[in-house]
């Protein structure tokens, strides 16, 4: 670990500004010489480690009382950025309206870790590949763009199988971004314009040739809030993993419907634990637009889901696993009592 | 009572609380990296990132440059050492590779550099600003490279001195009417005790003080006083508390020595705390084992013919070898057995004990085999067991001084519900779940070796109790402290014990599960050497002194053993005739049939152990069976484990609290050590990759919600004045394979391998 600076915000004009003026031109976020800190469950982690060096470390926790409101209005919902992952996964009517949200959630981590963690901070989150975080190994191309990648050919069984390039296969590791991307969450970003909004969809980039950039989050923007429109009741999240709990998914599924008189009539599935971003199953979902469900069809859609996977030599199994992972998450959404 | 404090039985002391609960959990025990040094440097180590090759040059400018950097130490300017022997050569050392003597590079995270400074955090960024260019050649990573060469054990580790073998296994094994050849493996483990691998060292004048966490202080010792070449009375090590062994403190690393000489040069005490991934390469590690199983049997379960051959992984210059077929050739019945074990070396770290070092591998293999048998042969395992029991072993004929191996299975049987079992596989379940039932033996041998321990008596009761023993959680300040209050009938609230600490009288190593019945026995033979002097002073006629020895209290509150019609002894009329105010004894305690040079040895810091297979005339083993429920999803093939159930004999069981705590904590690591726990090692370059405790699962509460010991009464007065077997390092023997069987009959998939996971499954 490398000696910081380190500064508490006052207001959010004043993080952004104490974090854009360290922003160097062409620095990706991931490289950016001044850091917000949440939780730091991650960053003090990367940074102990020597994967993240920044200069200066901006505390964005005194902002907490504008950005961690938890406000379902019965229509939407919307979630400060320094909400804690303990205080949403435990609130009554997120666990009611919005399951896959609360259980997305509840099965990340320890309690421990989600009652310090925020949500801004968990959808941001790094890859947990091995090699990206222990920096003796040169040859990672995220960490050291253009040195290759020791993954590919190494000790993969966690890496992805979507969503990968020739340069990365770092799995994305997070929980909760699945139900974000399934719900069409509306991301607030506050920067030096102000606030501006996008799809939650928009905020992750796959590795393709620049690995090191994870996000369009630009250096001296922050995120503030997540917004869902509509109630999910009938939405779960499936996660697979080696541990009882306080372990990563090596696959899970996050699955959102909408049926009537047994008829579909709108369905999200998003991947966790198996692609190098949040990843949402769009062929896969139009599958079941306006279907009845069985068994055949929980088969095709989880086909579908994983048509383009592409496995490596520890890692092929996560495109069965997935596979069995959706179609299990469909049944129990279909058959959960609301 | 309590499931924590067990009712005790025949045969068992009472469940009283830990000696050192209170310290413990308000956080006052003091851990070697928690004493207070005066204006301490602190270290910090640079690891090698290759496995194999030469560094070309350093680069230190940058880290130089960090405020508070005192020094950096490579192999350029590095203290010069004495050779580390290896303790299975007459040393004490657990690697001969030493790192800091050359630009040579041995295996992953060598220490390469240490850099010295005013706080830990400058140490730290220094370190990591350190650039090192190396020139790497190609390691041998483990079984399946290229470059690794293979020789028979027996040979090459001198405490490796048989493969056992009787009667004639091929013409058996050809004639057998069932038969059953299988292969097992076993991967890469590290202990991981939460205590770091920290070391402090501290000059005064000539003399050395070596804090850190050891399962042998008189080992370390003598062997620090060995590589700096001074006089082993001028280093003490103290360790009052063990942050966990598990074996990865039995025997000494390099950087004891290095950071004692860097202090010594630089004239300041140093302290070192290494990190959780160096931790992985600067001790010692179970290396991956294969096995290959041939079991022939008769119709009715007889076995008629046994053969294991095991393969091991170490390192290039050093034989380390567990070679458990000393046990899995006696654990049945069987008249022609073979066996063979080697030696495989690649460029990795010198591996080392990890808890039950040879049973735990191999006895997976073996109870595996026993498991697939019992299917062959449409059986029932805990019966096929029964046909095989035996009281004598058969390579060398010799008597079990004890064994309930039986009566351990039929007690965990009854309290598990395995008459609930369906026999067939993949017969049970239960909604998404598919139900296994599955079962093991477990064995560990009883041992004991030399121990020297000094006792204090003051009129007023108290009692101080020193040994040089290890505290590494296991409850050994309790138990010895157990048996002073109950030998000199003192309250237990008036004894002190005093461990950890090599000024005091010499211990042998917490490993071997020994402790308790070395530790124990010494102490009640210096207590009876308390109450002879005492008897002598009041009744003088030497038959009522011998009495003393074997019967009678001191104190007004008689002592359980006290035999009708003893008078206790009024211990104020005793001290009033010896004229003192203090009575103190100091002795010294060998098993029977421990060698010759037992008592030199044990000060020298060699333990002279005594026990399990090699007693004359006699065999001793702990025994216990284990039973568990596996559940396998059918959708997710996710593998969990609700209910562990272990039943366990080991002679006098002196506190069933801390027993307890051992053998619970033992069944989760073997539960750990099925499903979680392997350390991945790239085949590319023979490097470590999970070297931390996020990847490199262990158990979290929500994997072991059913755990459930149970100890038998059993009395043993063939094994050591205590009549103890060791119990620390039983429970976590059969674990693995009784969880695989259970893999097997929920799901009907054999699976050799460890750890299972759940790609591993194909339902
Ligand atoms: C052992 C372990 C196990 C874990 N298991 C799981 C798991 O099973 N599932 C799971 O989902 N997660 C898991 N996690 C990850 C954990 O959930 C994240 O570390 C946590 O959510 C991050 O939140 P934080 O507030 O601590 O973020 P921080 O560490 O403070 O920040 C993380 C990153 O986001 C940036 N950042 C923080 N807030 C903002 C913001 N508002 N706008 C823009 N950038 C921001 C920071 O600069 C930093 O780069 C685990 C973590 C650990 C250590
Ligand atoms: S997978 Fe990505 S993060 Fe991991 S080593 Fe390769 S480039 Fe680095």
């Amino acid at each position: 670990m490398r000696s910081f600076s380190y500064r508490r915000a006052s207001d959010p004009d004043m993080a952004v500004r104490a974090l854009s003026a360290a922003a160097a031109a062409n620095n990706p976020l991931t490289k950016a010489t001044a850091q917000p800190l949440a939780g730091g469950t991650t960053l003090i982690d990367l940074m102990k480690l020597d994967v993240m060096r920044p200069a200066a470390v901006v505390d964005i926790n005194p902002l907490a009382h504008a950005w961690s409101a938890i406000e379902p209005d019965g229509e939407a919902l919307r979630l400060g950025a320094l909400a804690k992952m303990s205080d949403v996964a435990a609130h009554a009517e997120i666990r009611r309206s919005y399951p896959v949200i609360a259980d997305s959630l509840r099965l990340a981590a320890s309690a421990q870790l989600r009652n310090m963690a925020t949500l801004g901070g968990n959808v941001m989150q790094r890859t947990r590949c091995s090699y990206f975080r222990d920096v003796s190994y040169e040859n990672c191309n995220k960490r050291n763009p253009g040195s290759g990648c020791a993954a590919m050919d190494g000790v993969n069984r966690m890496h992805a199988v979507l969503g990968t390039s020739d340069q990365c296969i770092a799995t994305y590791p997070g929980d909760f971004a699945q139900a974000l991307i399934a719900l069409d969450a509306v991301v607030e970003i506050t920067g030096k314009a102000g606030t501006r909004s996008m799809p939650f969809a928009q905020l992750h980039k796959a590795p393709g040739s620049t690995p090191e950039i994870e996000t369009t989050l630009q250096p001296g923007e922050l995120i503030s809030a997540f917004s869902i429109q509509g109630r999910w009741p009938r939405s779960v999240y499936l996660k697979a993993r080696d541990r009882q709990s306080y372990e990563f998914a090596l696959s899970s599924a996050a699955v959102a419907l909408d049926v009537q008189d047994g008829t579909i009539r709108d369905a999200r599935v998003a991947l966790g634990g198996v692609a190098t971003v949040p990843w949402r199953a769009r062929e896969a979902e139009a599958l079941l637009k306006g279907e009845k469900f069985d068994e055949a069809l929980a088969q095709r859609v989880a086909h579908a889901a994983f048509a383009d996977a592409r496995g490596r030599r520890h890692n092929s199994f996560k495109i069965g696993l997935g596979r069995r992972v959706v179609a299990r998450a469909l049944q129990q959404a279909v058959t959960m009592e609301i | 009572m309590t499931a924590a404090a067990p009712e005790p039985k025949a045969n068992m002391g009472r469940p009283v609380p830990r000696y050192d609960a209170t310290a413990k959990v308000t956080g006052r025990a003091t851990y070697a990296s928690d004493m207070p040094l005066d204006n301490p440097a602190y270290a910090f180590l640079v690891t090698s990132a290759i496995a194999k090759g030469r560094i070309d040059r350093f680069d230190l400018d940058d880290a130089r440059g960090v405020r508070g950097v005192i020094d950096i130490i490579t192999h350029e300017n590095a203290p010069k050492l004495k050779e580390a022997k290896l303790f299975s050569n007459g040393g004490y050392a657990g690697t001969t590779i030493q790192p800091l003597k050359s630009a040579e590079i041995a295996h992953d995270g060598q220490i390469i550099a240490v850099v010295i400074a005013e706080s830990y955090e400058a140490a730290r960024e220094a370190a990591s600003r350190v650039k090192v260019s190396y020139t790497a050649t190609a390691p041998s990573a483990s079984f399946e490279s290229a470059g690794t060469t293979t020789a028979a054990a027996k040979g090459q580790n001198a405490q490796f001195k048989e493969d056992p073998v009787v009667g004639d296994f091929a013409k058996a094994f050809e004639a057998a009417e069932v038969k059953l050849t299988a292969s097992y493996d076993t991967p890469t483990q590290h202990h991981n005790p939460m205590e770091l691998f920290t070391t402090s060292c501290a000059w005064m004048g000539d003399n050395l003080v070596v804090y850190e966490g050891s399962q042998y202080v008189y080992g370390l010792k003598n062997g620090v006083a060995e590589q700096l070449g001074i006089d082993a009375d001028k280093v003490r090590v103290v360790n009052p508390y063990v942050g966990g062994g598990f074996g990865s403190r039995g025997s000494m690393t390099p950087r004891t020595a290095i950071i004692a000489g860097i202090a010594k040069r630089l004239n300041r005490p140093i302290k070192l705390v290494p990190t959780r991934d160096q931790g992985f390469t600067i001790a010692t590690y179970r290396a991956e084992t294969r096995h290959e199983i041939k079991l022939g049997a008769s119709r009715d379960g007889k076995l008629v013919a046994l053969r294991h051959e095991g393969a091991e992984i170490s390192s290039r210059p050093d034989a380390y070898c567990v070679g458990g077929t000393k046990t899995t050739t006696r654990l049945y019945a069987c008249p022609n057995i073979e066996s063979l074990v080697s030696i495989v070396r690649a460029d990795r770290n010198t591996p080392g004990f990890m808890r039950s070092p040879p049973e735990v591998p191999y006895l997976f293999a073996l109870e595996s085999a026993m498991d697939e048998l019992a299917v062959k042969l449409n059986m029932d395992p805990v019966e096929l067991r029964r046909i095989n029991d035996t009281t004598t072993e058969p390579i060398g004929g010799k008597p079990y001084t004890s064994r309930s191996l039986m009566a351990c299975f039929d007690e965990a049987a009854k309290a598990f519900g395995w008459s609930q079992r369906s026999p067939q596989a993949r017969s049970m379940s239960d909604g998404d779940w598919l139900l296994g039932y599955g079962c093991a033996a477990t064995c560990y041998p009883t041992q004991m070796a030399p121990s020297a321990a000094r006792v204090r008596l003051q009129r007023d009761g108290r009692t101080r109790v020193e040994v040089a023993g290890h505290e590494i959680g296991t409850g050994a300040y309790t138990v010895i402290a157990q048996t002073a209050a109950e030998r000199l009938g003192v309250p237990l609230e008036k004894v002190a014990v005093f461990l950890g600490d090599s000024d005091l009288p010499p211990a042998p190593v917490a490993g071997g599960s020994n402790s308790t019945a070395s530790t124990c026995s010494v102490v009640m033979m210096v207590c009876d050497q308390i109450r002879q002097r005492l008897f002598k002073a009041v009744m003088p006629s030497d038959s009522i002194a011998d009495k003393a020895k074997e019967t009678v209290g001191i104190s007004p509150a008689p002592s359980t053993r006290a035999a009708k019609g003893d008078r206790p002894l009024d211990i104020e009329k005793a001290f009033d005739a010896l004229g003192v105010g203090v009575v103190e004894e100091y002795g010294e305690w060998k098993p029977e049939g421990a060698p010759l040079d037992s008592f030199r040895a044990l000060h020298a810091g060699q333990p002279r152990f005594v026990g399990g297979h090699q007693m004359k005339d006699k065999i001793a083993y702990a025994f216990g069976a284990e039973f568990v429920e596996v559940r396998v999803n059918r959708f997710t093939h996710e593998i969990r484990c609700p209910r562990l159930v272990g039943a366990f004999a080991a002679g006098r069981i002196i506190n069933p609290r801390t027993a307890r705590s051992q053998l619970m904590g033992g069944l989760i690591w073997g539960m750990s050590s099925a499903l979680l726990e392997a350390t991945e090692v790239d085949e590319r370059n023979a490097r470590y990759v999970n070297d931390n405790l996020a990847d490199y699962l262990v158990p979290v509460n929500a994997d072991v919600p059913g755990v459930e010991v149970i100890m038998l009464s059993e009395q043993d007065d063939h094994i050591n004045p205590v009549g103890a077997k060791g119990l620390g390092e039983l429970a976590n023997v059969g674990t693995n394979a009784a969880i695989c069987n259970a893999i097997y009959h929920a799901t009907g998939q054999r699976i050799r391998s460890l750890p299972v996971r759940l790609e591993n499954i194909e339902v």
